[in-house]
């Protein structure tokens, strides 16, 4: 396995099942009486957070607590990045610090790439989400969890048929779950108005289709990406009533789906715009379940980066 | 002794001649060999010598941001590239909008003696794109001011851009168009395809040049006025530009030698030296590029040299500043780009760096033939053996170029203007 992982495409189909079953040992580990490894003990892992996301910092916290590591929250808010610091100057003071993993998210894409790229850093970069471009942790618990599902938390997720609805031209989480899903032998299809599909989307390895009712009755696991109003006011589609009916998930395309199944959203959810609060809430959604994978992944890709001999032994 | 005997140099590539400068002028060509008294004699053997080089697109950055570069170092970096005149653009701080602001870059460019520094004048006021600059006190200046470009920006409006390209007929003047759709282009950040979408950065479609254009060549033949259409990037650009010419359109074109060799795959490093504007492009684009070039639908290559401080370039990507420095590499893109692979030849090449760039900046002393009784505009380069470029090397105040590190074929070893070596070894003559 690579030092980083900034991008889904960093991991090959062994790297990605490794984490995918190394997250299920420690899963099983943590849900026991220890709740606390002593893997990672005297390292310091910082979250460096250029953008509020309350949810997958303290899923990254949770992951590195759990494996007895120190963790040191750095966020924009509070700290002089918003005096304007430059990205190569806090990292260089991280790195005076002795980090040894950076879990890194920020607005503009790329930053995880030219922090691991750059020689300021020592440790390992972990990207937490960077702007549009990607969101490889979200994409392995995604895998994770659908693994669970329909796989028996076995092996990969070959012919799994995986419908994934909104905005992708925005979404990391849409670019990474591509990558990796197709790295893993799923057969993807996106969904959205035209105006939210990147130019050139064409060329990423999944089916495209405008058209989600034709799409849901063969999906096995349907992710719903949130779509910002605000969209709106740059056309890319009319009013939020008119994406609602076309690409959002009513009970009654809920109820469309095949009984086994699963629902996906990576949150935070517009209830009522890309999800209705029943489907959310439904039997076959597993969005919660996805918040708690999340923490089991994240502890895996700490573990396995981090690991020293064990890293080791199993890299390849 | 002032004069120099170039000993058995290779004009534009061909045979070897003697050339010998005496008093600004090229004042003997001979087959045989010359032996004058006086002068310093410079062993060309394996030597090219082309007409001195003229740059339409260069940005000096003074007066404003003399931290990333001054009239003086870029005019240097330029008589190091083989220039022997430079085209300085109109945007700097204060904008180069009256008639004040022209003279000052002239006379900064005439002090610094590197080579003849021509300034580019705005077309509109502040650069804003609402209101003509005072086009004809700039031209009637001390500056002699020829070309005009809000360049950075678009004159997106289309009546300011027909006035403009009307307007400065009256003094054989020609409108240097920076064609970016604004409203297309909003936050863009690099080449709109397939790595754009897969690096989640901003696409800058193809169409939001081509489609400025389209527009403008249109209106410069609806009122029979000059245009120059700067950096055109994309295929789809050089057919429009084909097809305005083969209408008899007064229409020239630019193009850069980072557009000639660098494509939108160096985007994936994130690596800011790499964000220009217009964006890398495809290699389709850059091979569509090369050909016009060499058919002489583009004219011209420019090289839109844009120094920036090393933090602006230090950055995310987002942030960064869009642009390279181009003057000392140029020549040498150039050769391995057009002249290594076949396409064309050093006469081409003199045609496309210095006599047609002359001619669109109405420079009557430049782009001159290396013949007798003409300036002693030379440039002698040295075509065997690839070097690549380096900091050591580079006389610009900024280093964000792309070709650090890149092995590239040839490099200049003397420049003469007006007879006098501004280079001379590949060192400036100071």
């Amino acid at each position: 396995m690579k030092r980083h992982l900034l991008s889904a495409s960093d991991l090959n189909v062994d790297d990605a099942i490794l984490i995918l079953d190394t997250a299920e040992e420690l899963a099983k580990l943590v849900d026991g009486p220890v709740k606390k490894l002593p893997t990672l003990r005297g390292r310091t892992v910082v979250n460096l957070f250029y953008e509020d996301s309350t949810r997958t910092r303290i899923s990254f916290e949770a992951a590195a607590k759990r494996l007895s590591a120190d963790v040191i929250n750095f966020t924009a808010k509070g700290s002089s990045v918003s005096k304007g610091e430059s990205l190569k100057d806090t990292a260089l003071t991280l790195q005076a610090m002795g980090a040894d993993a950076v879990i890194v998210r920020h607005s503009a894409s790329g930053a995880a790439h030219q922090l691991a790229a750059s020689g300021w850093i020592a440790g390992s970069v972990i990207n937490a989400g960077d702007g549009t471009h990607e969101h490889p942790s979200q994409a392995l618990l995604d895998a994770f969890t659908m693994r669970r599902h329909l796989r028996g938390s076995k092996g990969d997720l070959a012919g799994v048929r995986v419908t994934i609805v909104g905005d992708v031209l925005h979404s990391r989480v849409a670019r990474s779950n591509v990558l990796l899903l197709a790295t893993l032998g799923a057969e993807v299809t996106l969904v959205a108005p035209p105006t939210l599909m990147p130019f050139g989307v064409e060329q990423w390895p999944c089916e495209i289709s405008y058209d989600l009712d034709r799409v849901l009755p063969r999906t096995e696991a349907l992710m719903m990406l949130r779509v910002q109003g605000e969209r709106m006011n740059n056309a890319f589609f009319p009013s939020m009533r008119e994406y609602s009916r076309g690409y959002g998930l009513d009970d009654k395309r809920a109820s469309a789906l095949s009984p086994e199944a699963i629902v996906m959203h990576p949150g935070p959810m517009n209830r009522g715009l890309e999800i209705s609060a029943g489907a959310a809430d439904g039997l076959r959604s597993v969005i919660v379940e996805q918040v708690a994978n999340g923490v089991s992944v994240r502890m895996a890709i700490l573990y396995l980066l981090l690991g020293g001999a064990f890293v080791e032994e199993v890299s390849l | 002794m002032s004069g120099y005997l170039l000993r058995a140099v290779s004009v534009l590539g061909e045979d070897k001649v003697d050339v010998l400068i005496d008093g600004g002028i090229i004042s003997e060509v001979s087959k045989k060999p010359l032996a004058p008294t006086g002068v310093r004699t410079i062993d060309c053997d394996g030597l090219v010598a082309l007409p001195g080089l003229v740059d339409l697109h260069t940005h000096l950055r003074e007066p404003g941001r003399e931290d990333s570069e001054t009239v003086e170092s870029g005019s240097a970096a330029a008589a190091l590239g083989g220039f022997v005149a430079i085209h300085a653009m109109a945007n700097t701080n204060p904008v180069a909008d009256t008639a004040g602001v022209v003279e000052q870059v002239y006379r900064l460019g005439r002090e610094a003696g590197w080579c003849d520094v021509r300034p580019v004048g705005a077309v509109t006021v502040g650069l804003h794109g609402t209101q003509l600059a005072e086009l004809a006190a700039m031209a009637h200046s001390a500056a002699r001011v020829r070309v005009f470009s809000d360049d950075g920006k678009c004159v997106a409006d289309p009546i300011l851009m027909r006035r403009a390209l009307e307007y400065v007929k009256a003094f054989d003047g020609v409108i240097a168009q920076h064609a970016q759709e604004p409203r297309l282009t909003e936050d863009a950040q690099m080449n709109e395809g397939f790595v754009s979408s897969q690096l989640g950065l901003r696409g800058w479609p193809a169409v939001a040049e081509e489609s400025i254009i389209s527009r403008d060549v249109l209106l410069a033949e609806h009122v029979g006025s000059r245009l120059h259409v700067c950096h055109v990037s994309t295929a789809g650009s050089v057919e429009i530009v084909r097809w305005a010419k083969s209408r008899g359109v007064m229409v020239t074109a630019e193009v850069t030698p980072h557009h000639l060799l660098l494509t939108d795959e160096l985007a994936r490093s994130y690596d800011p030296r790499y964000k220009v504007n217009p964006p890398l492009r495809r290699d389709e684009d850059v091979q569509a590029l090369r050909q016009g070039l060499a058919d002489g639908t583009i004219d011209a290559v420019a090289t839109d040299h844009a120094p920036h401080p090393v933090e602006d370039k230090e950055c995310e990507w987002s942030s960064a500043a869009f642009g390279m420095i181009g003057l000392q590499s140029a020549l040498s893109v150039v050769q391995t780009t057009m002249v290594e692979t076949g396409l064309m030849t050093w006469a081409e090449v003199s045609d496309r760096m210095s006599t047609r760039p002359a001619r669109i900046g109405s420079l009557r002393d430049h782009g001159r033939p290396i013949a007798v009784g003409e300036p002693a505009h030379v440039v002698l380069l040295d075509p065997r053996g690839k070097s690549a470029f380096t900091l050591e090397a580079n006389a610009s105040k900024s280093r964000n170029s792309p070709f650090l590190g890149m092995e590239l074929h040839g490099h200049v070893e003397a420049t003469f203007l007006r007879g006098r070596a501004t280079v001379l070894d590949g060192k400036l003559v100071g």
